[in-house]
């Protein structure tokens, strides 16, 4: 500032047709809005402006009323067409330093002008006028037939005294439109196909043609994107991946549909709450998962609770309001009448929003692509088809039913020999938690380990127990359903061993005469001496080895028993205990039993035969009906259970398994978005007071709207929502939103928004120069329907944007930023389309749309200070490796470092405004990045190819696919030169020039000569590094 | 944002300049545009070689400089004050009781919440060192040996209590993301004198007992400011700085001509369109090709003598923090402005005393080192070296062989550059829990920092959303105007 002052002073002062800095019509009265206000803002409302707390000498300079009373000193500030009455005047003038306003230790000053600006003002009369921005925008008749940019352009250019620069020429023009509003350069054909098109309505044809474009939507995300903050990770400590990349694609999508931006607002903020909500409107709100959270330990709920409430209030102020409503977090904010209450009230909008507040983000939705949803139906529909053969009737096995229902009713009576046994204690050595059932079963859960023994004790058993048994029951909590704690629901119990401890005497072991099992496991049982895992070597007498025991793979899901015949009756006396220890000694993948029965029998002949598990207790009821007596609905329940059983059913019900199976794999590998759920009860939102999360005493805050701005908007008599926030930022009423989205637009076809502080319009912003432009713009985007194609169509088709970036001398001397748009501007492409144009030109573009986000070479090591956990950064392979820049991974705490030194930016925060910096770095990256060392090669290989005959033809060719136009004749001397002397280097060096061509995976050509191939990348390398190629002009 | 007003009026400058000048100047640099603008400058005139130098925004200083450079020794993770420089005998004398209350109600508490909360006291002896018989734990008997350079704060608080905030509140004095950090706020403010490095440079160590804590490049980030102010991170592993190397089979000369032809090209472009740009990105593309030779040279420590890898106990490429030390000292020989170093591991939730003992084996001779080597070489007295972890940790114990994360009061210290040596500041209570003598917060620590280097902390300030947003914060800061020799 200080440096800028000084330059002013010491050579413009000698220069008077510069002493103009601020181009301003002569002879116009001081406005408040343009002249005054900002001047106050910068320099006295930090202690008489709206923070009311902070207010000095009762003194606010924000509003007339006050001003025009006596303060506290008893001295009226401004007394109106009196400026030699006004203390105001005086306090500025002074040269007392007590007196003086700003105070010196402020280290604010008023310039001469600046002073005088405000004794003309008070002589004027001290008007006041609302805030700029606050004001509805007024929108200019525009003639029909009439470009309205252009209209207000040339209005603003006559005042202040520029003329308009002619159109650029056609070659440029094509380059500027392609990369504004696709973000890639156009092909040379294309080039020459529109400098040859001589018909007036060339350009708004290519404009449409390029509107039409499904790389359109590509282009306009890259801004949304930065301002929503959308990355992969989460930004916080870990910084782990979330799953989101499909809010990227909504987002390209809603452009190139040309979605009208009031439903786009509605569906990010509220898609979950639209009463017609959709997988895409869902989708949508994932803007509101967008922030920073957190999964790091010993992170406190209340802290974060309170970082997201503020991360998101910044995020609306950003993104729609282009209001810094996130200074009112501690106080009320300094220079706009946004109040702390304005932000708790905003944030109490979000407090509904389901999330965990510190740990992992949860899956999220999942999202289908409409291919995705045609395979989804070919497998339901398999699914279906095999489901509805299956319940079918089934006539061909009505005798295998007949035979299954004597069984079963056999087992029923059989199942009345069986007494189940209630423990009396139970206990795992491995950690396990285990519970009994009300049904007396035992179910595990808790600690898994990879062994483990139960050790049960039972103190009430039947007398002349003449056999035990084990029942393994399946059982929903488990992996597969059971009966097993092992991922495939399988167990193996390596050995059974009871005992009996009678009062005063040393415990006796139970001797087995026999042990039978529903199934036993065979395959793959190869480790096994016996080929099985059987209920024998359950009983075997010790635990021998991993490989012997009692395990029921395929079988799972399902119960199976084994029985236990004991040596001798048993009778337990009063006082007596029987223990039964379970060892389960696998070792692998804890394959122990996750729920299990103990049941006794006093029956010989029980204790000898395997009868098929008893049916469960609904079906046992309608087994002892006859079947004469049941109803359709019995028996076809009965059917229907047996159909699950037998052999003669079992290729359908594997068919069957596999399509459901099928299904279940596809789904798991579609994409998934974390999106917007309402919780049933919001979170409370208090008032903190200086923003500290600790302080409990602030008044609890219900959802509100911003007091100030939103003067007269009806508003529902219940809790209102996020719905209700948007329709309100969508609202007539509401002056900023149509501003702030034409205002940031601008920015993309002009390099400056016209108000240029594009994330503040408030009072520390910029009253844009050409007002009624932003207005006429944001009112015309708004009565369209809010159609953002009509909007851009209108803005590229003007001719203010069609003139050319070369700026006269003079124009550079009156207006050095090009505020006025009398000529385009000029300026180096982002970070994405300085990796798109780099692949265009190479031939390695792919041009796929969407999908997960992908990983372009970087530096290895790059992100060894990620922990929790430690990272590695494989490199996409295969087609994955050329996309688009704006599909590249966005790790925040480490965005990819050729993105980070082309000034793209972390979206750690909302991000309206890219810096344009022009840094070492940036030739670092061009000259040594792999991928642009592989694009030169490509390049290269493409100069070989097509390029022509000799060396001169190629370089030509080259030329115009780099730059869209023909060489100089003094640009060829120093490239022509490098190229004979690289060529004679790597035909001296052919293992340089090996070397060389191996950076990067795209193949090579056959049969080319490396020292040839190396040398046209040197060439390659030089187009590729240009100025002119990175720049849009 | 409207934040880079003053990067944008030196490019508004140097378009006039040309304007002014005719086409004769063009090449001449900022630098000569600085000059210019500036007679303190002119008098003293400067080669022209200083191409796209930024002189700084602080000009003149607002006070005389009683440092040039800053090396901060980041201890990453949040050392114990209490096992290395906060000597607590009342705390020994407790352990194992219940921590009253008084102490801990109403205050942050991290993974301890709802946990009982015991006392536990000091793991590891203490020593009084030196003439100012500063009292720290007996195994930093290296640093003890120079305790006499060093002031010792002994009260310091911060905002944060998590590691990514924390680290982001002592880098930048905000925990919202985006702000710029302290190394780029002052090259911002004071330019650098390196010639063909970058003002602010980072390295990274990771010590040896596990407990890395991730450090986001946001430590390092220009937040607002321009991303040429941002901190380059030189790496112990692959190239030093991302993207130096040269193709494979690209010689240096080689590489020297692809410049060179861009350079002539983009030259040529110039005098067609006039953009001021293309002067800036010629500059920039020199700056490039000669980091490519400079920055080996420097990272390269195997011609230093036997003598100094001893003091430092380092080899060279070991990328050690003693490694790091030596690199550091390299640095600011060359007139590098910031230079951050992180060294790892101090997050020691569980077996504090191991923990500290293996981390003072890593750095207790490496510090003692940086502070003899500047020494020995008359650099010490304008160099700045500040030692502070993101926070301290709890008198209480955690598992009971741990600490868990504290920001009530912990300790760093300072040495060289206008530090008064052989002194302490500041105190916490009998426990060590809260600062209660001088307590010191973040604000302080950097408003200090700047008025060393002879910057007005409430004069170095940038436009953003609105704010005058300033390293140390809105609230105001207050100089440690006892601990300045």
């Amino acid at each position: 500032m200080k440096l800028f002052a000084f330059f002013f002073l010491t050579i413009v002062g000698a220069l008077p047709i510069l002493a103009a800095p601020a181009l301003a019509p002569a002879s116009a009265k001081v406005d408040f809005n343009r002249d005054i206000r900002p001047i106050l803002s910068e320099n006295c409302f930090a202690c008489h402006g709206p923070d009311a707390k902070q207010v000095k000498g009762g003194l606010r300079l924000d509003q007339r009323d006050s001003v025009l009373k006596p303060a506290k000193s008893g001295k009226t500030a401004i007394v109106p067409k009196q400026p030699a009455k006004s203390e105001l005047v005086r306090r500025i003038f002074t040269t007392d330093t007590d007196d003086l306003m700003p105070p010196p230790e402020s280290h604010k000053k008023l310039t001469a002008a600046q002073r005088d600006l405000f004794k003309r003002w008070i002589a004027e009369g001290a008007e006041y006028q609302t805030h700029w921005a606050y004001l509805p925008p007024v929108k200019t008749a525009v003639p029909a037939g009439q470009n309205g940019v252009d209209l207000l352009v040339r209005a603003r250019l006559k005042e202040i005294g520029l003329k308009s620069s002619p159109e650029a020429d056609r070659r440029t023009l094509v380059r500027r439109i392609y990369f504004d509003l696709l973000g890639l350069p156009p092909k040379p054909e294309e080039v020459e196909a529109f400098a040859s098109d001589t018909s007036p309505a060339a350009f708004a044809k290519l404009v449409e043609r390029l509107l039409a474009s499904p790389h359109y939507g590509e282009r306009m995300a890259i801004g949304w994107l930065d301002v929503v903050r959308f990355a992969d990770t989460i930004g916080y400590h870990s910084d782990t991946p979330r799953n989101v990349h499909p809010y990227r694609d909504y987002v390209i999508r809603a452009f190139n549909e040309n979605k009208r931006f009031d439903q786009f607002t509605r569906e990010q903020l509220a898609g979950d709450l639209l009463p017609n909500a959709t997988l895409e409107t869902r989708v949508g709100s994932a803007f509101n998962r967008l922030l920073l959270t957190t999964e790091e330990g010993g992170a406190q709920a209340k802290d974060y609770e309170a970082r997201y409430l503020t991360d998101r209030v910044r995020a609306v102020g950003a993104v729609w309001l282009a209001q810094t409503i996130g200074c009112a977090q501690c106080h009320d904010h300094k220079f706009d009448p946004t109040t702390a209450r304005d932000f708790y009230s905003m944030g109490a909008f979000f407090a509904d929003i389901k999330e965990p507040i510190v740990g992992r983000r949860e899956d999220g939705i999942i999202v289908p692509s409409e291919k995705d949803n045609v395979e989804l139906a070919r497998l339901d529909g398999e699914t279906a088809r095999l489901q509805k053969t299956f319940d079918a009737p089934q006539p061909q096995i009505a005798g295998a039913f007949a035979k299954w229902q004597e069984s079963a009713l056999a087992a029923l009576q059989n199942e009345a020999n069986w007494k189940p046994l209630a423990p009396a204690t139970v206990a795992s050595t491995g950690g396990a938690k285990l519970a009994i059932q009300p049904d007396r079963s035992v179910l595990a859960s808790g600690k898994s380990s990879d062994k483990d023994t139960y050790t049960l004790a039972f103190t009430n058993v039947t007398s002349g127990v003449t056999g035990l048994r084990l029942e393994a029951l399946p059982d929903p909590s488990l992996p597969a359903s059971g009966p097993g704690r092992a991922p495939n629901g399988n167990f193996v119990l390596t050995e059974i061993v009871a005992t009996v401890k009678r009062a005063e005497q040393k415990a006796e072991p139970v001797k087995f005469a026999g042990a039978r099992a529903t199934f036993e496991q065979t395959t793959p049982a190869d480790g096994n001496p016996s080929k099985k895992w059987s209920a024998a070597s359950a009983i075997d007498g010790d635990v021998k080895g991993a490989a012997f025991g009692w395990a029921v793979l395929p079988e799972v899901g399902k119960a199976q028993q084994l029985i236990l015949e004991l040596a001798a009756p048993l009778t337990l006396a009063a006082g007596d205990t029987l223990t039964i220890e379970l060892k389960q000694n696998h070792g692998n993948k804890s394959h122990t039993l996750g729920r299990f029965r103990l049941a006794a029998t006093a029956d010989a002949a029980a204790a000898r035969t395997i009868t098929p598990a008893a049916p469960p207790a609904d079906l046992a009821g309608i087994l002892k009906i006859a079947p004469e007596k049941r109803t359709d609905a019995q028996q076809e329940k009965l059917s229907a259970h047996h159909k699950n059983l037998g052999p003669e059913l079992a290729a359908l019900r594997q068919q069957l398994a596999a399509a459901k199976k099928a299904r279940t794999d596809f789904e798991t590998k579609l994409p998934r978005c974390i999106v917007s759920e309402s919780l049933p009860a919001p979170r409370t939102v208090r008032i903190l007071a200086r923003g500290n999360w600790m302080d409990d005493s602030g008044a609890v805050i219900q959802p509100a709207l911003p007091g100030h701005l939103a003067v007269g908007v009806k508003i529902a008599d219940r809790r209102l929502n996020r719905l209700d926030l948007a329709e309100w930022i969508l609202a007539r009423e509401n002056p900023l939103t149509a501003r702030v989205f034409v205002n940031r637009l601008w920015k993309q076809f002009f390099g400056t928004g016209l108000s240029k502080v594009l994330d503040d319009l408030g009072a520390q912003g910029e009253p844009p120069p050409n007002a009624a432009l932003l207005d006429w713009l944001a009112c015309e985007f708004r009565d369209s329907g809010w159609d953002v194609k009509h909007l851009v169509r209108i803005i590229v088709t003007s001719q203010t944007y069609r003139q050319t970036s070369t700026a006269s001398r003079e124009l550079l001397v009156r207006d050095p930023d090009n505020r006025e748009h009398a000529r385009q501007s000029r300026w180096r492409l982002d970070a994405e389309l300085v990796r798109d144009n780099a692949l265009t030109i190479s031939g390695l573009l792919v041009a796929t749309i969407g999908g997960p986000s992908v990983k372009p070479y970087q530096p290895d090591g790059y992100w060894e200070n990620l922990n929790f956990p430690v990272r590695s950064y494989p490199a996409s392979t295969g087609e994955d490796q050329h996309r688009r820049g704006l599909y590249t991974w966005w790790q925040r705490s480490f965005v990819h470092p050729s993105m980070l030194a082309f000034d793209a930016p972390t979206r750690e925060e909302c991000a309206a405004d890219r810096a344009r910096s022009n840094i070492p770095q940036q030739a670092l990256v061009l000259l040594n990045d792999p991928t642009y060392v592989e694009s030169a090669r490509a390049f290269a290989s493409r100069i070989v190819k097509e390029g022509g005959a000799d060396a001169n033809a190629r370089l030509a060719w080259a030329w115009k696919q780099a730059l869209g136009r023909a060489p100089r004749a003094d640009e060829l001397v120093p490239v022509r030169a490098l190229f004979d002397k690289h060529l004679a280097q790597y035909k001296a060096d052919t293992k340089a020039a090996e070397a060389f061509l191996k950076v990067g995976i795209a193949p090579l050509p056959p049969a080319t000569d490396p020292a040839e191939l190396a040398a046209w990348t040197s060439v390659a390398r030089i187009l590729l590094n240009l100025h002119e190629t990175i720049t849009r002009s | 944002m409207n934040l880079h007003s003053e990067l944008l009026q030196f490019r508004q400058q140097q378009q006039t300049r040309r304007l002014f000048l005719g086409r004769t100047a063009q090449g001449m640099g900022a630098f000569a545009l600085a000059s210019l603008l500036n007679p303190a400058l002119h008098a003293a005139p400067q080669k022209p070689a200083a191409k796209d130098k930024w002189p700084g925004v602080v000009r003149p200083l607002h006070f005389p400089a009683k440092t040039k450079r800053v090396i901060w020794l980041s201890m990453a993770g949040g050392p114990s004050h209490l096992e290395t420089w906060d000597h607590k005998p009342k705390l020994a004398a407790m352990h194992g009781q219940p921590m009253p209350e008084s102490f801990t109600k109403g205050k942050q508490i991290a993974q301890l919440q709802g946990a009982k909360l015991n006392c536990f006291g000091p793991q590891l002896g203490f020593k009084k060192f030196g003439k100012g018989g500063a009292e720290i734990c007996d195994l930093f008997e290296q640093i003890g040996s120079v305790s006499d350079d060093i002031c010792f704060v002994r009260s310091m608080t911060t905002e944060a209590i998590n590691h990514d905030p924390a680290h982001m509140f002592m880098n930048t004095g905000s925990q919202i993301a985006g702000r710029p950090s302290m190394g780029s706020w002052l090259t911002y403010g004071l330019g650098n004198e390196a010639e063909d490095l970058p003002g602010f440079v980072v390295l990274t160590s990771l010590g040896k007992g596990g407990q890395n804590q991730p450090i986001a490049a946001r430590q390092w980030s220009a937040g607002f400011l321009p991303s040429r102010f941002q901190g380059v991170h030189l790496r112990g592993k692959g190239d030093p700085v991302m993207y130096l190397g040269s193709p494979e089979g690209v010689s240096r000369e080689q590489q020297g001509d692809v410049v060179a032809a861009v350079n002539a090209l983009n030259k040529k472009h110039d005098a067609l369109v006039d953009d001021p740009e293309i002067a800036t990105r010629i500059a920039q593309y020199e700056m490039a090709f000669q980091m490519q030779a400079s920055v080996p040279e420097l990272v390269d420590a195997s011609k230093e003598p036997q003598k100094i890898l001893e003091l430092y106990g380092c080899k060279p490429g070991d990328g050690s923090f003693a490694s790091n030390c030596l690199l550091a000292r390299r640095l600011v020989e060359r007139g590098v402005r910031f230079i951050q170093l992180y060294h790892k591991d101090w997050d020691h939730h569980g077996g504090v005393k191991d923990g500290v003992t293996l981390k003072a084996a890593e750095i207790d001779r490496a510090c003692m080192a940086l502070i003899t080597d500047l020494k020995q070489r008359d650099m010490l007295k304008d160099t700045l070296i500040v030692w502070a972890g993101e926070f301290g940790r709890t008198p209480m114990s955690q598992g009971g062989s741990g600490r868990d994360h504290h920001n009530a009061g912990f300790s760093i210290w300072l040495a060289g550059g206008g530090i008064k040596g052989g002194i302490s500041y500041g105190a916490t209570d009998e426990l060590g829990y809260s600062a209660v003598e001088n307590p010191t917060n973040v604000h302080d620590l950097h408003a200090t920092m700047l008025q060393l280097l002879g910057i007005d902390h409430t004069r170095l300030s940038v436009k953003f959303q609105g704010l005058d947003a300033r390293l140390t914060g809105v609230e105001g800061a207050k100089v440690l105007k006892s601990i300045l020799a």
